[in-house]
């Protein structure tokens, strides 16, 4: 059986040959382990630079928006979706694209397995049976992949793209929502005081330094000119006083809210481990169960708060 | 050089004493990392530590610093009128186990914040009042490079008191007049005499432990503009890049800062804050031109900054120390060794370079 990353490069050598595409965007290995780099080949010997494995953890739609190019772009289930997102939003047509779609099997959580290791990791093993091989100076570990899994993927419930003209490899077995609870976290937090749950935001935000990695890693975040970037007039003060800090996060969560497909991208990226999912799906559950909605199942709907129906819940106004 | 033999059982003792006379920082494990923090009353600096995940330049130069302040009711005398806040404090403070790269960083900032036109009057104080109480590092990380970029795992030249780690006890050399004021206070003076050979071959150890390196010997023979014009190096990185201030915010030796006035109930406030170069606000003029406004000049101005106009400006080696956190905590994976030997290498009749990362 030949691998993801042998299957990518024959497509996308094919792809170029066959001038389909002008680009192929997917990733490359990093320099460091865990981290690969989002990568754009326009050659063979490019391709050849490909690779796939669990540290392919960024949202590569990312990377397409407002491109004009004919583009081949890799696709796990989310990253898909948030390629169907941007087609319904404007920011990418459809015909630009050729979709190669990769079955996920979820991607490793960086700070889980260095916290794991004995010393500093040099290398990565990322075997095909389901197990992770760390290496270091004086040690070697292998762990079950779905222990160290990042927590987004452990509860994955769309692993397989839901758009695509290719599939790089065969459908994986789709988890379900009645075996894996994709919202046991969010319940957690929803059965707070509010006094509680304040303390739990407010320790959850204390270590940002606002460099906004997460909303710059994030798909969604395309803004021209984000909110928290307007200077005449200016909405939100630029230092890391606890007000502004937490404008930003709450915003910007709300302005995912019904678009966001948990990536997880805002999380892998933030460099000081804030658990960001804590704002975003609250608000998919909340999407799920007011409006039935799940984002980028579709290249046709509008998100439900981009859009009014007569039935819209409105238990909220009192 | 005085070298002092301390204890370990008697660490904890010393550390008492200073605080009587110097507010405390030090390492300390919060949530899963390590961050340097005032160290309270009791509370001990974690010495095992490898190195804090964001640099400590903010005990210095903090993220968020007020500068000045005004009131801003109208009915009092210095309504609007700006004044340095009464109650900012200059007290000494000692920061303990500081890593030689992170104390290597600061002459390179005070080139910005000390110049014979300006002197940077809240860094200048911070920078006096602090006494640096280094810890030479044994274990550098996979992606640390320090030795080719100026500093090293044992170097003490900028740094007061510098503890080599020796099991049973710590061996401190005191290196300036700071260093053994803090020495006295302690009560540390047991002096360790024949050391110097075996602390020459610790040293040495250490140093053939980093791995990684960069090459700089050709960055101030490149043509500036052919460096600039490099689309072979901007263009892979710039596409990768998403331009988010992780690597300045982490660096212990990015500088930028932005200033702003706020307005807390009746008293104003100016504040200075950290900015990047990565962000598009950080050039977008008045008139709506950003001179850097795409992604891939604003990439590129951090490497040049670093690696290239401050090579010229200062002739003084690169705007780096090595320390290997942006390498480390870049989500996509920019790697400055990487960057670094492509300007070295860079052959403008070609337009070729080599990328590597050792």
């Amino acid at each position: 059986m030949k691998s993801y990353t042998d299957n990518i490069k024959e497509i996308s050598k094919r792809l170029l040959k066959e001038d389909k595409v002008d680009m192929v965007i997917g990733y490359r290995t990093g320099s460091v382990p865990l981290m690969h780099q989002p990568f754009f080949a326009q050659n063979q010997e490019e391709v050849d630079e490909f690779v796939w494995d669990s540290n392919c953890g960024l949202n590569l739609a990312n990377y397409i928006t407002d491109r004009t190019e004919r583009i081949g772009i890799l696709a796990t289930g989310c990253n898909s979706r948030n390629i169907a997102v941007h087609i319904v939003e404007g920011k990418i047509k459809r015909e630009q694209l050729y979709i190669i779609g990769i079955p996920c099997k979820g991607m490793v959580d960086r700070h889980k397995l260095s916290a794991m290791a004995d010393g500093d990791i040099t290398s990565v093993e990322d075997e095909n049976n389901g197990s992770i091989t760390i290496t270091g100076q004086n040690f070697s570990k292998t762990v079950d992949k779905a222990e160290v899994l990042q927590e987004n993927c452990s509860v994955c419930v769309h692993r397989n793209p839901v758009i695509y003209d290719e599939l790089a490899a065969e459908e994986v077995t789709e988890q379900k929502r009645d075996d894996v609870d994709p919202y046991a976290r969010v319940k957690e937090i929803e059965a707070l005081s509010p006094e509680e749950k304040w303390a739990h935001f407010d320790d959850l935000l204390s270590d940002c330094i606002r460099c906004y990695a997460c909303r710059n890693a994030c798909p969604l975040c395309y803004c021209p000119l984000c909110f928290v970037d307007e200077s005449n007039p200016q909405w939100v003060g630029k230092s890391i006083d606890h007000t502004d800090v937490r404008t930003f996060h709450f915003l910007r969560a709300y302005h995912c809210a019904g678009r966001c497909t948990d990536c997880g991208a805002c999380v892998r990226s933030c460099p000081v481990g804030i658990n960001v999912r804590d704002f975003t799906k609250k608000l998919e559950k909340d999407c799920l169960e007011l409006f039935d909605w799940e984002a980028g199942l579709n290249t046709e709907q509008r998100p439900p708060l981009d859009t009014y129906r007569p039935d819209d819940p409105e238990e909220f106004i009192k | 050089m005085k070298v002092i033999r301390i204890d370990k059982n008697d660490w904890a003792e010393g550390i008492e004493k200073i605080r009587k006379t110097y507010s405390l920082i030090g390492p300390v494990k919060e949530k899963f990392y390590h961050i340097f923090a005032n160290l309270g009353s009791g509370q001990m600096p974690d010495m095992e530590f490898t190195n804090s995940r964001i640099s400590p330049k903010y005990i210095i130069y903090p993220q968020s610093e007020i500068i000045l302040k005004c009131s801003m009711n109208a009915e009092e005398e210095d309504y609007k009128i700006y004044r340095e806040p009464e109650d900012k404090e200059y007290k000494e403070k000692a920061v303990l186990g500081i890593r030689p790269c992170d104390a290597d960083s600061l002459p390179v900032v005070m080139r910005n914040f000390d110049t014979d036109e300006y002197k940077d009057p809240y860094w200048l104080r911070a920078f006096e009042t602090t006494t640096l109480v280094g810890l030479a590092c044994d274990a550098p990380c996979p992606s640390c490079f320090c030795t080719s970029a100026g500093s090293g795992p044992y170097n003490h030249k900028n740094l007061d008191v510098m503890l080599i780690d020796n099991k049973d006890h710590y061996l401190a050399e005191i290196i300036t007049e700071k260093g053994e004021k803090l020495a006295e206070a302690a009560g540390w003076q047991d002096k360790a005499e024949g050391i110097a050979d075996e602390i020459a071959k610790r040293k040495s150890d250490a140093e053939s432990k980093i791995e990684s390196n960069v090459h700089t010997d050709n960055l101030a023979k490149q043509p500036l503009l052919d460096l600039y014009e490099a689309t072979s190096i901007w263009e892979k990185a710039a596409f990768a890049c998403i331009n988010c201030g992780t690597c300045t915010y982490v660096c212990p030796t990015c500088w930028c800062f932005d200033i702003q006035d706020e307005v807390y109930g009746r008293e104003g406030f100016r504040i200075r804050n950290w900015d990047s170069c990565m962000y598009p606000l950080f050039t977008l003029h008045a008139s709506a031109h950003n001179p850097r406004g795409t992604k891939l000049a604003r990439l590129r101005q951090r490497f040049m900054h670093k690696l290239k106009y401050y090579v010229d400006k200062y002739e003084n080696g690169i705007q780096c120390t090595g320390c290997g956190r942006c390498v480390r905590l870049c989500p996509v994976n920019i790697d400055i060794r990487r960057i670094c030997n492509m300007m070295n290498s860079y052959d403008p009749e070609t337009c070729t370079c080599e990328a590597t990362v050792s």
